[in-house]
């Protein structure tokens, strides 16, 4: 079978992702504490998809439903360390399971998968069969397989091609299977046999290349990476230290980098994203699905590709539009492809003066963070608080009154501010909503779909406010405060660390997200560096407790 | 082993080739009483029903005048008059939240699906699970799952870990039930399909190796694990009827293909799925594909096409309309959303099997999240069942309980539907008591 390199981009799958709506379903935002130990995640959607496609080609259909993540402590890499299966959700991951085998072995792709030919098509080849699974299953369980799981998928090679009187078809409900194993859709943490010297597990080799390559591209371990797991080489902190540069200097990290933002600002919740179509008659899924692809590649192409300090993401002007989202930032795209399609992705730079600035003013960060029909300052406070500078903001107390609050009717409120000045004055909501409104009000230029506006209800909207005690007039100097805060920095670390290991940080590790957080300032706040004081860290691939039974019998 | 006992004996099953089973006559399926039996004799099986619907009602205007039996409808369930004998009606009763947080509209669905109060992480079973363990395995489908806003959220849960997702779109439904898999249980032929045949053993593969991947793992992943081997296992049952001939059933029309519909939150569009959702469920029981349901009304994102607001947004914006003493927008909503429920209910009632319908076999679980949204109020939580479950609960009545926990509803729908439990829910929310009174 031909390796195959993962070049799309995500937009490609984008048909895959639109389809796992409400990931922010409920209660996803569940306190969760760690005792250290390296977990089982189960691949995200994305990550299931980027493997297809590695190991099968780009042609292949998904043809099925993910089970939604679940976002605990605020990313949903962490979640995926929670999660096991449903029921319903099982029985999709079988149907794309048996999908995606009958794909793989269709008669038009068999002659480029199998390495071999059966002796008969009717008939069970148990060589054939073998040779095919121990490659397919290395590649997908991201280690070779062991001599019990080769014959047990073998057995059930023969057996369907006995049932069903076809080699191709006992294939297909073999390989069926080997997508329907833990093994596959989990990424396993075996751990190496003995601990180091302070008793702590460290990774075994195969599960250190699956944790770098997820982290570092969002999905499995290339030819080389395999080769160096199995050569030893990602036992010693040099072989591991020299993986990663060449990691680092892959094109795929732009896949790593957007998958983390992607998370960390929650994007998945622009898949579902719904606007009124009478309020906000321009902003559609085109937008959505744009304004997605949009903030990732102003995020990349500043911190991966230009090398930029990430908190000037807040300040920066270049940014990349599409027709449909110029038409919402109501400014003229130049459209200079030759017959170009609609889609086409043009760099584009908001003029000295233009109140969009930074990633906060994108639909990305203002539509999502917005109701159906309006914009909603204490929502956008609050992701500002939460997801980008990682402080949690009090759920809202029972028994409290809202109703002044935000009627537009009344003459009294015709802005937000007006509304939300009134909410602050009640003593009960005043100690949250202080935390989030002020900022969400420098944002009130952009209405519940993300264009900008003066006005509303034929009054001038002020956008001046405060954060943590300094004070700005405009979305434009909110930016700059956003940026210059040290919780912005401080807060990009803890989510790369927590995404890294696929749970919240224990306390004994605090001390070294500290050095973590010390070296990213000093290196001028470079994502890519970030990631690799992480993934170098012997932390990265520490499990605080024994994963295996059997490793806990070797010890004693 | 026993993998491979079970797997020779379904060989067997499929030397004979194709099974062929005589129609039976309508007549065999009731007894001399003209009470529906179910082919081999026994009563039809019970169904049970969770629904959810948030944001409560609006104060003053739900709790009927008179308790016990023959109660009078307020306002808000007038609408609910035509069936009220098949409903019961539960007021007085609250949520405690103990001094935890109170993340409003998440800690009060997490008490009435699983009775308890959350510490730190998600937990489960919920309600419609511990049912499915004792009613739902024999059919296709443990419980079939639905949100009525087009979205896949979903309360029903194995654990924190394990959450059924709810299908939006009432054709994905349609083409889940009763798409190629599906199997009338009424056809005069049965084939098992030799494919499905060697799917469920060929899923044997994931199986067997349940114990080497156990031991290979640290505690908290062991559970996870667990919880996927038993979610497979599904499949494989599911699979296994697949290979059976369906039993025969008495009231099941196998609904024409439904075509896609917009699924999403505005109002018109909710109300016309939730009239096709309602519809492929009563068949989908009726059929014998599944014993038990979830629907989800997810009201928060509720609205109006046009309008800025939202159903929850409503409820803490809109004020109180001096002259009519409520909330004018929210009531429409809440009328919509109670619409919904009494046209499903009616629907299941207009199942007719034998002398009876659908509905008297099934019981269903109506729970809110808050008794005034507007305050995200946790007393005065109005509950409703309808349907007897088979003739195990008394029916037509209003049952007060002021300051009781509403989990004394869920321990008595639980103990009437045969779940071994004496006691439900944790801390202030945990009882041992149910409503016998209303229990036959």
């Amino acid at each position: 079978m031909k390796r195959r390199l993962l070049l799309s981009t995500i937009l490609a799958i984008g048909g895959a992702l639109t389809t796992f709506a409400d990931a922010r379903a409920e209660a996803g935002q569940a306190a969760a504490a760690s005792d250290g130990a390296a977990v089982m995640r189960r691949l995200t959607p994305e990550q299931y998809a980027n493997v297809i496609e590695e190991v099968f080609g780009p042609a292949i259909e998904l043809g099925g439903r993910f089970e939604p993540d679940l976002r605990v402590d605020s990313l949903n890499e962490v979640g995926s360390g929670r999660v096991s299966m449903s029921a319903t959700g099982m029985a999709q991951y079988y149907l794309m399971a048996r999908s995606i085998a009958s794909q793989a072995l269709s008669e038009k792709s068999r002659k480029v998968m199998l390495p071999c030919a059966p002796a008969s098509a009717q008939e069970p080849d148990d060589a054939c069969a073998a040779q095919f699974l121990n490659h397919a299953g290395g590649l997908l369980f991201r280690r070779p397989l062991t001599e019990s799981e080769l014959s047990i998928y073998v057995k059930t090679a023969h057996e369907g091609a006995v049932t069903t009187k076809d080699f191709y078809t006992g294939l297909s409900l073999s390989l069926a299977s080997v997508l329907s194993s833990p093994q596959f859709l989990y990424r396993q943490t075996t751990v190496a046999s003995r601990p180091d010297h302070n008793g702590a597990y460290t990774l075994d080799a195969y599960a250190k290349a699956t944790r770098l390559s997820f982290f570092l591209w969002n999905s499995m371990p290339d030819a080389a990476l395999m080769a160096a797991a199995e050569k030893g080489e990602l036992n010693s902190d040099k072989g591991v230290a020299k993986q990663i540069s060449r990691m680092l200097s892959s094109p795929r990290l732009s896949e790593g980098v957007r998958a983390f933002f992607a998370d960390m600002l929650q994007l998945d919740g622009l898949s579902t994203l719904a606007k009124d179509s009478v309020l906000y008659p321009k902003f559609d899924t085109i937008v959505a699905r744009d304004a997605r692809e949009q903030i990732l590649r102003t995020i990349t192409n500043h911190v991966v590709d230009n090398r930029g300090d990430y908190r000037d993401i807040f300040t920066a002007r270049t940014t990349f539009l599409t027709q449909q989202l110029a038409s919402v930032y109501q400014v003229p795209l130049v459209n200079d492809v030759p017959n170009g399609a609609a889609d086409t992705w043009q760099p584009y730079t908001f003029a000295a003066g233009d109140p969009r600035v930074g990633i906060l003013t994108q639909i990305a960060f203002v539509a999502l963070n917005s109701q159906p029909g309006r914009s909603s300052p204490t929502l956008r406070g609050k992701a500002l608080r939460e997801v980008i500078m990682c402080q949690k903001v009090p759920a809202p107390p029972a028994e409290v009154k809202f109703d002044i609050v935000q009627d537009t009717s009344n003459p009294e409120y015709k802005t937000a501010r007006a509304r939300l000045t009134a909410h602050r004055a009640n003593p009960v909501c005043a100690g949250c909503h202080k935390l989030m409104d002020p900022m969400g009000l420098g944002l009130e230029n952009f209405d519940g779909s993300g264009a900008f506006r003066t006005k509303e209800n034929e009054t001038v909207i002020d956008t001046s406010g405060e954060l943590d005690n300094v004070k700005f007039n405009n979305a434009v100097e909110l930016g700059k405060v956003v940026r210059e805060n040290p919780a912005t920095a401080s807060c990009v670390v803890d989510r790369m660390v927590a995404y890294g290991l696929g749970r919240p940080v224990t306390r004994t590790e605090m001390a070294w997200v500290d050095l973590v957080k010390r070296a990213f300032a000093k290196d001028g706040y470079k994502i890519p560096d970030l990631m690799q004081t992480i993934a170098r860290s012997p932390e990265f691939f520490r499990s605080e407790r024994r994963t295996t039974e059997t490793q806990k019998a070797s010890a004693n | 082993m026993s993998k491979m006992i079970r797997r020779t004996v379904l060989r067997g099953l499929f030397n004979g080739a194709a099974v062929t089973v005589g129609l039976p006559f309508l007549d065999c399926f009731l007894n001399n009483n003209g009470t529906a039996l179910a082919a081999n004799g026994s009563a039809l099986p019970v169904c049970f029903g969770s629904w959810l619907q948030g944001l409560g009602f609006n104060p003053g205007m739900w709790v009927p005048e008179k308790i016990g039996a023959g109660y009078r409808n307020n306002i808000q369930l007038k609408l609910f008059d035509p069936i009220r004998d098949k409903i019961n009606v539960y007021s007085g009763m609250k949520y405690f939240m103990d001094g935890r947080p109170h993340e409003t509209h998440t800690s009060t669905y997490q008490i009435c699906t699983t009775g308890a109060v959350f510490d730190s992480s998600p937990i489960g079973p919920s309600i419609d699970s511990k049912v499915a363990d004792v009613i739902g395995t024999r059919t296709r489908f443990r419980s079939l799952d639905v949100a009525l806003d087009g979205s896949r959220a979903s309360w029903s849960r194995r654990s924190g870990a394990s959450i059924n997702p709810s299908e939006g779109m009432p054709a994905a439904l349609y083409k889940r039930v009763f798409g190629p898999e599906f199997k009338d249980p009424n056809a005069a032929e049965f084939t098992p399909d030799t494919l499905v045949l060697a799917q469920r053993s060929a899923l044997s593969a994931v199986t067997e190796q349940r114990q080497d991947l156990l031991k290979q793992v640290g505690a908290s992943d062991r559970v996870r694990l667990d919880e996927f081997f038993t979610s497979v296992r599904e499949i494989e049952n599911q699979l296994e009827i697949e290979l059976q001939k369906p039993a025969p059933t008495i009231g099941c029309k196998v609904p024409k293909a439904e075509e896609e519909t917009t699924a999403d939150a505005v109002i018109e569009n909710i109300v016309a799925n939730s009239k096709i959702m309602s519809k492929l469920i009563s068949h989908a029981m009726a059929c014998g594909q599944t014993r038990v349901f979830n629907v989800l009304s997810n009201s928060n994102n509720w609205r109006h096409g046009g309008s800025p607001y939202n159903w929850h947004s409503s409820t803490h914006e809109e004020s109180v309309d001096a002259a009519l003493g409520y909330q004018k927008v929210v009531f429409g909503f809440i009328q919509a959303a109670n619409q919904i429920f009494a046209d499903f209910i009616t629907s299941l009632d207009q199942t007719t099997e034998g002398a009876g319908t659908l509905l008297d076999r099934t019981l269903v679980l109506w729970q809110t999240d808050h008794g005034d949204a507007r305050t995200h109020s946790i007393e005065e939580i109005p509950i409703m069942t309808a349907g007897s479950g088979g003739g195990r609960l008394k029916t037509g009545i209003h049952v007060s309980a002021p300051g009781e926990p509403c989990t004394r509803v869920g321990l008595t729908v639980q103990q009437v539907l045969g779940v071994p439990l004496n006691s439900w829910g944790n801390r202030s929310n945990e009882t041992t008591k149910t409503f016998s009174e209303i229990v036959v």
